[in-house]
Parts: structure tokens; C-alpha cells; sequence
């Protein structure tokens, strides 16, 4: 995994810096130990069909978090994320039916094969930004849409495709998954795992070298060529990142349902998704977690457990996101920092009038 | 040694720069003129971002104008822009340590050469400080650093004092001034600000409408007639 090996090297001299320079380090680690030990021990207690749901919260946050990544840090904006997962989950499913591979594997030649699709999405971004970009890659999701309802998911047929559309349907396996996980709860806790993992392969990227580059570029392009940063060489490296983790996650989702169809993904899906990434927090990894619940959570919550038609969400992620771009362009992560800043603001205001420092 | 042979850059109808032959031999050379004059342009052709339209630069030797723009850097060009470029979102630290990684400095000396940087320019904001929350002053050092880290060969400074009250200047004539000899670049400023030009520079060169009207040592830069006449304007140019 050549992706993977520049910024492993950086981080010897890297960690030697964080932890001379920074005490924040020690807490952010025990956060995130506590958040996972949560997410592996407490929420599986809830069982059933809740269980399934945080499965697929914590593979929407993958794609949300190579969102985070291609927008939040690179600058780029990509309406076909989840054209990609689609994509991923389409590959995975043809690797799992065609191949015995252990999981672990299946997973990482997902990842390698869209990540490889990633960079060639990419190409457009070399001349094209903004508005452009994002109605290319919209295309291309709807393109990737067009083409897998007439060839649909492979389902343990042969040939290329894979999929048998008549015949004796009942005799036909789900997409397999790894050993030690066949159970639900158990491949929850294999999803968590596997997904700690890609958030841990964004981080690396994000506080090393590709970070810094990523970052310079979004700045101004002029200023990082100026500053010897190969743009062309880092904006495919963003696309093909964030291709790579989607692609894992749609691997770990063709496994999660089994027998996916075309149906699970819509062309409008990757807009969603952006906006969940926007109002969750699109510089933060904790921002894609957020996002997951939002994208996957909230929707079980409100159509399977209230019985209420979910479309109103959509009312309810707009105006979200009109409050996140509007007021909190960090998103929700921010919320915790506004409101204790509210806090102390209300605090000054009822001690007397005379209270002008700190407010700010 | 940085040799420009009959440089000339066309934009449409425009001739910013207009069959230029300069020599900026060493240490800190001044590039001044009116606006419009073509500076700005000169340090575009040499970072790569604008081709000549005719005309060569050899720089110590090596011809500037065959590098792919991203690797001048490498080779150990290094620029700093009018309006200041730092990277808000990063750290002091990242933004000095993203110079660095292009560069032909060490990997291994990376810390200790961002460090180096950042006092020798007299930064003593904290390394790990977001550069958007730093002040004016702050950011002007930081990219001073930027533009001194891993091993700079050729320095351009794009009026670096621009808004920096008179006492920060001072500080950024000092810091200028010892670049050459810590960091054996040499360096070519532009700026607006005379005293700064004089307190650096040995030698000046002067640019008026993408002409080349005067070089040479700056004392006698700045008394010559010509240039006079084209900071100040006569009759004749009305």
C-alpha cells in the first residue's frame, strides 16, 4: 500500500514533535480510546436491528470522512462519493463471490481497484474547480448509476457480471463475510475496527507531509507551486485517498447487506452525504462521525422506530446545513466551543456591564 | 550570480517586460521602479508562473528557465508574494516545516532547521500557533522563514515591508540584510520603501515600463537622473 508509506515514515520525527510541542496529544488519545472502547463494547448492547444501523453508521462516516479529506482539506468538491461506494461495493461483492481471499485482503484490493478509479476522476480536477467539478462528478455518479441498474450487483452468478436474474433465487449466498465475524454484532465490531483504521490512515495523511500540501493548495495554488508542491501530484493523491477509504467502506457494506442492489444507492445520495459532512464538520474526522449518524441513524430513528416517512429530512439537512454555512462553517464539532463561548458571554453580561474582556 | 539576457514577456497588446539584460551578481540586489514597471512580472517569469516570450536566465549556471516550475523550489528558489501567502490553517510550525519537505534540506534536520528558521527571522510566536490568528508582523516573519528554509539558493522578497509601521522594517532590514551570509542565497528585493532598498542592497537595479533604465551599486542607482525622473515624474512624461 505505497499510499500508506510516506507520511509511516514522517511519523517518527513527527511524534517525537507532537509530544515536545503538544500535551493536547495524551487527552485526544484517551478521547478517542474512550469513543471506540463505547463504540465496540456499549453500542452493541442495544442488539437487532440497531445494531445493523451503527454498522452502516460507521461505513457512511468512511465516505464522509474522504469527503473531508477531498473538500475539507485538498478544496475539491466531488458530488460522486457514493457513485464510488456503489462502485466499491459492486467490486468487493464480484472479489468475495470470485476469489477466497482472506477478508482483510478483499478489503485492501477494494480499496486499491476504486482508489485507482478515484484518480482517474480526478484528472478533470487538474483544470476544473468548484462549480464545475461538482456537476462532472455528479455526471459521473449518475453515469455509474445508469450502468449498474442494467448490469445490477453480482449475487454468486458467473461470468463477468455475476449476477443471475432467474432461476432458483433462494439457493443463492449473500456476499460473504470474514470468519471471525459472520454474526451481526460481531461484524459490527469488525466494521468499527476496519473503519478506525481508514480514519487512521486520513489522520496520518492530514498531519503529514500530503496534509501540508493539501492545505497550501486550498490556500492558494500560485503559492504552493511557489512553495514546490507538485499540485497535480497531490490532488490525485486526495482523490485517489478518499477513493481508496470509500472503496473499503463499500467493500465492508456488500458484506454488511449481503445482496445489494441498486435500489440502496441513489445519484441525489451524494448530495446528502455532502450535507451531512458539511453540518457534521467537514474539517474534522470527528465531523464524519456525526456525519454517519446523521446519514444512517437518524433516518432508522424517524422511519423504523417512529413510523414517520423520512423525507422530511431532507427539510430538516437543509436547514442544517443553511445553519452550518451560515453561522458554524466548522459544523457541529464547533457546537461544544460556541456554546461554552455563549456561556461565558451570558455569564459577564448578568455579572455587571463593565465586563469586556474575555468575551471574544 | 543571476544572468537575465534580453528577457521580454508579452501579455496580448502588453509588453510588461521589454528585452531586459540584468546581472544581479550576489548578496542582496534591489529591484525597484514605478508601479507597473514589470517587477512583479520579473518574479512571475522566475517562479515559473509566466513564460517569456524570448530571452534566457542562468542562474549560477543553470538554466532557470528549462525546471518544471515546482522544482525550482526544490533547486532552492524561494519567493515571497505582496500580499502575504502564509497558510492560515496550519500551524507556524507546519507552515515553515511545508517549505522544508520540498527542499533540498534533510529530512532528518527538519526540526531543527524549521526551528533555526523561525529565530533567525526573530518569529517567537508559538511554533504550534495557527498562523490565521497571528498578526501582521507575525505573518511577514513567517514568511520570511518560509523563504529561508532548506537551503534556499535565490531568494525574491515582493515588497516585504509593505504596511509594516517604520520600527518593523528596521527589524525586517536586519533579518534581510544577513541572509546572504547565514544562508549564502542571494536575495532580490523589491520594494517601494527607499531606506530599506539602501540599508540592504549593494547593487540596484531599476525597471520603468519593462525597461531597464539603470543597475549598479545603489548609492548611484538613486542619484541618477533617469531613475529620478521616472520615480517623480517630468513635463515630458505628462
Amino acid at each position: 500500500m505505497s499510499v500508506a508509506r510516506a507520511p509511516s515514515q514522517e511519523r517518527s520525527g513527527w511524534a517525537r514533535l507532537t509530544v515536545s510541542f503538544d500535551q493536547g496529544t495524551a487527552i485526544r488519545s484517551a478521547v478517542i480510546a474512550a469513543f471506540l472502547a463505547v463504540a465496540l463494547f456499549a453500542v452493541p448492547l442495544t442488539g437487532g436491528e440497531w445494531i445493523k444501523t451503527f454498522t452502516s453508521v460507521a461505513i457512511y462516516s468512511v465516505v464522509a470522512a474522504g469527503l473531508g479529506i477531498l473538500y475539507g482539506r485538498a478544496g475539491m468538491i466531488s458530488l460522486g462519493q457514493v457513485a464510488l461506494l456503489e462502485l466499491g461495493v459492486w467490486i468487493g461483492a464480484r472479489l468475495a463471490y470470485a476469489t477466497a481471499i482472506p477478508f482483510p485482503l478483499l478489503l485492501i484490493l477494494t480499496g486499491l481497484i476504486t482508489g485507482a478509479i478515484g484518480v482517474l476522476i480526478g484528472l478533470p480536477a487538474l483544470r476544473l474547480s468548484g462549480l464545475h467539478l461538482a456537476l462532472i462528478t455528479l455526471m459521473f455518479a449518475g453515469a455509474v448509476n445508469v450502468v449498474l441498474s442494467a448490469t445490477n450487483f453480482p449475487n454468486g452468478g458467473g461470468g463477468f457480471l455475476g449476477h443471475i436474474a432467474a432461476g432458483d433465487l433462494s439457493a443463492l449466498n449473500p456476499v460473504r463475510r470474514p470468519e471471525i465475524a459472520v454474526g451481526d454484532t460481531a461484524y459490527y465490531r469488525y466494521v468499527v475496527v476496519a473503519c478506525a483504521v481508514m480514519f487512521g490512515l486520513g489522520l496520518l495523511h492530514v498531519a503529514g507531509k500530503p496534509g501540508r500540501a493539501w492545505a497550501s493548495i486550498r490556500e492558494s495554488e500560485p503559492a504552493a507551486l511557489a512553495a514546490g508542491v507538485n499540485i497535480t501530484l497531490y490532488k490525485l493523491w486526495a482523490f485517489g485517498l478518499a477513493a481508496f477509504m470509500t472503496g473499503v467502506a463499500g467493500c465492508l457494506l456488500a458484506a454488511h447487506g449481503g445482496f445489494p442492489t441498486v435500489y440502496g444507492f441513489a445519484t441525489q445520495d451524494s448530495l446528502t452525504v455532502l450535507a451531512t459532512a458539511l453540518i457534521g464538520g467537514i474539517f474534522s474526522f470527528w465531523g464524519a462521525v456525526v456525519a454517519g449518524v446523521f446519514n444512517q441513524l437518524l433516518p432508522f430513528i424517524v422511519k423504523d422506530q417512529w413510523g414517520v416517512n423520512n423525507n422530511f429530512l431532507i427539510v430538516i439537512f437543509g436547514a442544517g446545513l443553511l445553519w452550518s454555512l451560515l453561522t458554524a462553517p466548522a459544523g457541529f464539532v464547533q457546537l461544544p466551543g460556541d456554546l461554552k463561548r455563549l456561556g461565558r458571554f451570558i455569564r459577564q453580561k448578568l455579572k455587571g456591564p463593565t465586563a469586556p474582556e474575555g468575551a471574544r | 550570480m543571476i544572468e537575465v539576457e534580453n528577457l521580454t514577456v508579452r501579455f496580448g497588446g502588453v509588453t510588461p517586460i521589454d528585452g531586459v539584460t540584468v546581472a544581479f551578481p550576489g548578496g542582496t540586489c534591489g529591484l525597484i521602479g514605478p508601479n507597473g514597471a514589470g517587477k512583479t512580472t520579473f518574479f512571475n517569469v522566475l517562479s515559473g508562473f509566466v513564460s517569456p516570450a524570448a530571452g534566457t536566465i542562468r542562474a549560477f549556471g543553470e538554466n532557470l528557465l528549462g525546471m518544471a516550475d515546482y522544482r525550482r523550489a526544490r533547486w532552492g528558489l524561494r519567493r515571497t508574494f505582496q500580499t502575504e501567502q502564509a497558510i492560515e490553517h496550519l500551524s507556524v510550525f507546519d507552515n515553515v516545516a511545508l517549505i522544508h519537505e520540498h527542499s533540498r534540506g534533510k529530512r532528518t534536520s527538519r526540526r531543527r532547521d524549521v526551528l533555526e528558521a523561525m529565530s533567525f527571522v526573530g518569529l517567537d510566536a508559538p511554533p504550534r500557533e495557527k498562523v490565521g490568528g497571528l498578526g501582521q508582523r507575525d505573518r511577514r516573519l513567517v514568511e520570511i522563514a518560509r523563504a529561508v528554509v532548506g537551503r534556499p539558493r535565490l531568494v525574491l522578497l515582493d515588497e516585504p515591508a509593505a504596511g509594516l509601521p517604520d520600527e518593523e522594517t528596521e527589524h525586517l532590514a536586519k533579518v534581510i540584510q544577513r541572509i546572504p551570509e547565514h544562508f549564502g542565497a542571494l536575495v532580490i528585493l523589491v520594494d517601494h520603501d527607499m531606506s530599506l532598498v539602501s540599508a540592504c542592497c549593494g547593487t540596484t537595479a531599476v525597471l520603468d515600463f519593462g525597461k531597464l533604465i539603470a543597475s549598479g551599486p545603489t548609492a548611484e542607482v538613486l542619484r541618477n537622473e533617469h531613475v529620478i525622473r521616472a520615480y517623480l515624474g517630468t513635463e515630458d512624461e505628462l
